[in-house]
């Protein structure tokens, strides 16, 4: 039997960002997280490595409320994950592996849409400033299918941009951006940390992510685990510990 | 390294990306008016549901034919099934584009309420219908001999309230048997069950406008259609988010 | 239950006790429904003893005592049916594994049921009309509802991952039940035009104390059935619980 009840008001704490606790989570038989705890604080970024199939895509798409954790629970800005979610999907942006774009529609469709979407209406002058801060203003009127992946991927950015979220999650970011979009995505990362919002990057591109985060978290078959090492260094062969 | 985060909550941190300053129906039209364009934009879609609607009548006209009598009775029900089937086409692609790429998390994401859209999609595919029955019907009316421009007046309300019976237990459907495998056979299997009191009014009430039956004309048709509608309608909004939810 | 931050966690029932307490016993656990099962099935057995020892009613010839099990078989896949809605409503509002078993269970004897009136129609129709089907109001309308809760079942075969199956059947199950009302009155509407073959109304009081008796008899047996089904389910998850525990603590032993 499952029970989900509504979070206690606790005493005064200080506000995460995010935090997990103990969440699990299951595709039919197969676990991809095993109990997952995590603590990111308002105005940090952070690092979440390890191999492929650790499961790192899983917690993100936790965090933003994409699934429900099978076990354990979480919060956003305090805003539970489950009970709360709407709250809690207000406050984060998810820059996924796959863009989402549409691709017989042009950038400037794409981000009106968005734009009406997010309850900002059709702001002509928003939009257009946003084409041109990812650098597409000239391509804002050709099909997103004749793009490079490099311009698609910018176009996603600026549509996360349009109303910018508290807490940035970004999956795989370094894998396909040109070297425009990853200055573009590091200015990004520190001006949502330098207000005050948080950041969470999944990857396995530990040198870029140094410029970036705080600290690193590794993630090894659905666990945090331990490392004796723990700050963006260079890939050594660590001992695994069990959660 | 950077220098270490302050720890403060600032201005950005724990509010809402976007104040809301339109509401809900706005949300709803944009999604469909997005489905709009973007069938617009693949313009060989609309025609290739069109041939095949058309193919339909025309293996129905010699399934049922030759006899001209025989065709013009049949008719309302080959329009019917006609268009049902067609639509079936229409609601497995009004999930395909959000599919691929991964579109559909892109719209789960943004905030606001997730039944709207369902409402969108269901706006978005009763458009790509409509404009199908639009090129359909007359084609009906010549093939079958039905008065239809006389009958219009008559025959309007029931397509538009039958249509927009399908499209809503359609769209509804389509959005679980789209993301299931065998979702081909899934989505009639669901839908076409559910289909039959709508089935038997709109057939029934385009038959009596299109063609007359004093028995069946006692019968009000159209609002056992219309009460359908509102059924279903209502049920599809309310329990679509739990459609959607992982 | 929340942690000591205020976080709401959920947790799950691992083993349910009533498997442990069941451990050793002859007829599994809680003989009592074993023993419902029996009582049910003499019940019924004494209703068909009574239908067919009485004697027939003036313009009744046996054929017709088919009529006693066959009116509320219907009645009685009706009221799964209902279980069903019911057990999808309540999975919604509180994602209680226990709603998921009890509508599926239900579901299936429902369908079961609707596929013996189907039967029974057929056989009663055949030597009466010389006709295997007849589009009549009440046979067409259980052909409908068996279709529609037949393709509920394939849904939930489909669908692989518990809480999305879950989730899903109720909804499915609650569209179709709501459907049932509505497809009764438009097929009715659909026959009235036409006065042809239909079965005959069971309106003679003889008939009621068949129909009554055979009424209880079929809700004991569906009711017996469900539970057996609900039992079958309960014990599949707890198997499952216990190899998820087993899976989720795997201890990770990679080096790299």
């Amino acid at each position: 039997m499952i029970s989900v009840t509504p979070p206690v008001p606790a005493a005064p704490k200080p506000l995460r960002a995010l935090a997990l606790r103990g969440v699990a989570r299951r595709f039919e038989r197969n676990w991809a997280l095993r109990g997952v705890d995590l603590d990111v604080a308002p105005g940090e970024a952070v690092a979440l490595a390890g191999p492929n199939g650790s499961g790192k895509t899983t917690l993100l798409r936790v965090a933003a409320t994409l699934l429900r954790p099978t076990r354990g629970g979480g919060a956003v800005f305090g805003h539970d994950l489950v009970a709360d979610a709407e709250a809690a999907r207000a406050r984060v942006g998810l820059l996924a592996h796959r863009t989402g774009l549409y691709e017989d529609l042009t950038p400037f469709q794409n981000l009106a849409f968005a734009s009406r979407m997010l309850g900002l209406g059709l702001d002509r002058p928003r939009i257009d400033a946003m084409l041109e801060r990812v650098a597409l203003s000239d391509a804002a009127h050709r099909r997103v299918r004749g793009l490079s992946s490099g311009m698609r991927r910018r176009l996603a950015l600026g549509r996360l941009l349009l109303a910018p979220p508290a807490l940035l999650l970004l999956d795989e970011p370094f894998a396909s951006f040109d070297a425009a979009g990853l200055e573009l995505l590091e200015s990004v990362a520190r001006d949502v940390s330098a207000g005050g919002g948080s950041v969470l990057v999944a990857t396995h591109d530990l040198e870029r992510a140094a410029r970036i985060v705080d600290r690193t978290v590794w993630l090894e078959e659905g666990r945090i685990a331990a490392r004796p090492e723990a700050e963006g260094a260079s890939p050594g062969v660590p001992r695994l510990v069990g959660r | 390294m950077r220098a270490p985060p302050s720890g403060v909550v600032g201005p950005l941190a724990s509010a809402p990306r976007a104040e809301r300053r339109v509401g809900e129906s706005t949300r709803v039209l944009a999604l469909a008016w997005k489905d709009v364009l973007v069938e617009a934009r693949t313009r060989a879609n609309f025609g290739a549901v069109v041939a095949f609607a058309a193919l339909m009548l025309v293996l129905f006209g010699f399934a049922l034919g030759p006899d001209q009598e025989a065709l013009t009775q049949a008719a309302a029900g080959v329009l019917w099934i006609t268009v049902i089937f067609s639509s079936v086409l229409a609601f497995g692609r009004a999930y395909q584009f959000e599919l691929e790429d991964g579109a559909l998390d892109v719209l789960l994401l943004y905030p606001g309420d997730r039944r709207s859209l369902f409402l969108g999609k269901f706006l978005g595919a009763l458009a790509f219908v409509l404009a199908v029955e639009a090129a359909v019907v007359p084609m009906a009316g010549v093939l079958y001999r039905l008065p239809i421009l006389g009958a219009l007046g008559r025959l309007v309300p029931i397509l538009a309230l039958g249509t927009v019976g399908v499209v809503a237990l359609g769209t509804f459907y389509a959005g679980m048997a789209s993301r299931v495998r065998a979702r081909e056979v899934l989505l009639p299997l669901l839908l076409f069950p559910m289909l039959a009191p709508l089935v038997i009014a709109a057939v029934k009430g385009t038959h009596v406008a299109l063609v007359g039956d004093p028995v069946a004309a006692q019968v009000n048709w159209l609002g056992l259609l219309a009460g359908f509608d509102a059924i279903f309608l209502a049920a599809a909004y309310l329990l679509f988010g739990a459609v959607l939810e992982d | 239950m929340t942690d000591r931050e205020g976080i709401a966690v959920r947790r799950e029932a691992i083993v349910p006790e009533w498997v442990e307490r069941s451990r050793g016993s002859l007829l599994g656990p809680g003989p009592a429904l074993a023993l419902f099962g029996v009582a049910a099935a003499l019940f019924f057995a004494g209703a068909q003893w009574y239908g067919l020892t009485t004697l027939p009613a003036r313009d009744m010839g046996d054929l017709q005592k088919i009529l006693y099990v066959h009116v509320p078989s219907a009645w009685i896949a009706f009221l799964s049916f209902f279980a069903v809605l019911v057990a999808g409503v309540w999975y919604l509002s509180t994602r209680s594994e226990s709603a998921d078993r009890l509508g599926a269970s239900a579901a299936e004897v429902g369908t079961l049921l609707n596929g013996l009136v189907l039967a029974q129609g057929m056989i009663w129709a055949k030597p009466t009309w010389g006709v295997w089907w007849t589009w009549d109001a009440r046979l067409t309308s259980t052909l409908v509802l068996f279709l529609v809760f037949a393709s509920y079942l394939t849904l939930r075969a489909l669908v692989d991952d518990r809480e999305r199956r879950a989730r899903w059947s109720a909804i499915v199950g609650i569209l179709g039940a709501l459907g049932v009302p509505v497809v009764y009155m438009s097929v009715r509407w659909w026959r009235t035009l036409h006065q042809v073959q239909s079965t005959p109304s069971t309106m003679d009081p003889s008939f009621a104390l068949g129909l009554r008796l055979n009424a209880f008899a079929l809700l004991f047996v569906g009711a017996y059935l469900v539970l057996l089904r609900r039992r079958v389910a309960r014990v599949e998850a707890a198997v499952e619980a216990i190899e998820d525990e087993r899976a989720l603590n795997a201890e990770a032993t990679r080096v790299r």
